[in-house]
C-alpha cells in the first residue's frame, strides 16, 4: 500500500495535476487582459510600380508606427505583428499580401515608429494593380507562453494604387 | 489428502481471476486512451490534433518539442494564421506561417503562401517541385493552442526507441503486478 513505488506515483499525478491546473489558469486570465491597440500607417512613397512575369509589381515604403503595448500580459511570450495589403480583384474576392511583419519579444519594444520597404513582394495574380483601391492592415497574433492564442487587426482603408506604371 | 487438493485448486482459481482482471485493466487503459485521441479527432476535425514542433523554423515563437494543438473547421484561411501542411511526396507536416492568400470569386479554391518566422525566405523551396501555392486540401489544420517542452517525450521515444520498449515494458509489468 505504501511502498515506494505508489508514493512516487501519487506524486508525480499530482504535481502534473498541479501543473496542467496553473497551465490552464495562466491561459485562462488572458481572458481578464482588454487590450485597447493603436496603430497609424502611412505610404511615404511608391518606388517601382511594374509588370513583372505577367504579374503587377509594387514596391513602396511605408511608414509604420503603433502602440502594442496594452496586449502584452504575463503570459504571454511574443506578439507576432504584420502588415497586410489586401484588396478584391475580378479574378479573385479576397487577396492578402503581407508586406512587413516583426517580432515583438516584450512589452518595451510593442511601441515603436518605423520606415520600411515591403519586406515581401507585394504581387498580384494578374495585372489588376493600376488604380487599385485597398486597405492595410496590422494584424498581430499573441502567442502566450502557455494556453491559447490570440489575433485581432487593425483595418486602415482608402488607399490607392497609381493610375499608371513607374 | 482431500483438503491439501482444494487449497491448491482453490489457489488455481484466485491466480487465473487476478490475470483475468489484470489483463481487462490493461485493456481498459488502452482502449480509453484510444476513445480520448479519437475524440479529440472529431472534436478538432483535424485528423492529427496534437502536433510536435520538431524543428526551430518558427522560433522564438515554437520550439522544437513543443506541442501544438490543431483546429480544422470550414473558416477560410487567412494571412498571419500558424497552419499546417503537407507537401505531396514528403511525409512530415509542416507547421508554418501563411503570409499570403489569394481567394477565388466564384469557387472556394484558395492559394496561400507560407513561410517560417526564423526562415529568411518563404517555403517555395519546400512545396514538391513546381509548385508554388499551398491548396485547401494541402493544409491539415490550424494551431489554436500552444503548450511547451511536453513533445519531448515523444521526440525522445522516436530518437530513442529503447527507451520506448523500457518504458512500456515497467509500465506494463506495473499494471500486471499491482494489486487493485
Amino acid at each position: 500500500m505504501h511502498s515506494f513505488g505508489f508514493r512516487a506515483n501519487a506524486l508525480l499525478t499530482f504535481s502534473l495535476t498541479i501543473l496542467a491546473l496553473i497551465c490552464a489558469m495562466a491561459s485562462i486570465s488572458d481572458n481578464l487582459n482588454s487590450p485597447s491597440p493603436s496603430a497609424h500607417v502611412q505610404v511615404s512613397n511608391i518606388n517601382r510600380f511594374q509588370k513583372s512575369k505577367g504579374n503587377d509589381e509594387v514596391s513602396m515604403t511605408l511608414n509604420v508606427s503603433a502602440n502594442l503595448q496594452s496586449l502584452f500580459t504575463w503570459n504571454t511570450k511574443q506578439v507576432f505583428v504584420f502588415l497586410a495589403a489586401e484588396y478584391e480583384s475580378p479574378k479573385n474576392s479576397l487577396n492578402q499580401v503581407s508586406l512587413w511583419d516583426a517580432i515583438i519579444p516584450s512589452k518595451e519594444q510593442a511601441q515603436f515608429l518605423i520606415q520600411t520597404k515591403n519586406k515581401y513582394r507585394f504581387t498580384d495574380q494578374g495585372t489588376n494593380l493600376r488604380g487599385k483601391e485597398y486597405n492595410l492592415t496590422l494584424r498581430w497574433h499573441v502567442m502566450p507562453k502557455t494556453g491559447k492564442m490570440f489575433a485581432d487587426k487593425i483595418v486602415m482603408t482608402g488607399f490607392r494604387l497609381p493610375e499608371e506604371y513607374r | 489428502m482431500g483438503w491439501i487438493g482444494e487449497a491448491v485448486d482453490s489457489v488455481e482459481s484466485l491466480r487465473i481471476r487476478q490475470f483475468l482482471s489484470q489483463a481487462v485493466s490493461l485493456g481498459m487503459i488502452v482502449t480509453s486512451a484510444l476513445i480520448i485521441w479519437k475524440g479529440l479527432m472529431c472534436v478538432t476535425g483535424s485528423e492529427s490534433p496534437v502536433v510536435v514542433v520538431l524543428t526551430g523554423s518558427m522560433e522564438p515563437g515554437f520550439k522544437r518539442g513543443d506541442i501544438l494543438f490543431l483546429h480544422m473547421s470550414k473558416d477560410p484561411i487567412r494571412a498571419g494564421e500558424i497552419v499546417v501542411f503537407n507537401v505531396d511526396g514528403r511525409e512530415i507536416p509542416i507547421v508554418h506561417r501563411v503570409i499570403k492568400v489569394h481567394e477565388r470569386q466564384d469557387t472556394e479554391d484558395v492559394d496561400v503562401l507560407t513561410k517560417g518566422d526564423n526562415n529568411t525566405g518563404d517555403d517555395r523551396p519546400l512545396y514538391a517541385h513546381g509548385q508554388l501555392w499551398l491548396q485547401r486540401h494541402h493544409i491539415m489544420g490550424r494551431a489554436v493552442g500552444f503548450l511547451p517542452y511536453v513533445g519531448w517525450v515523444t521526440i525522445i521515444m522516436t530518437e530513442k526507441p529503447i527507451i520506448k520498449y523500457l518504458l512500456i515494458g515497467a509500465l506494463g509489468l506495473l499494471v500486471i503486478t499491482s494489486k487493485e
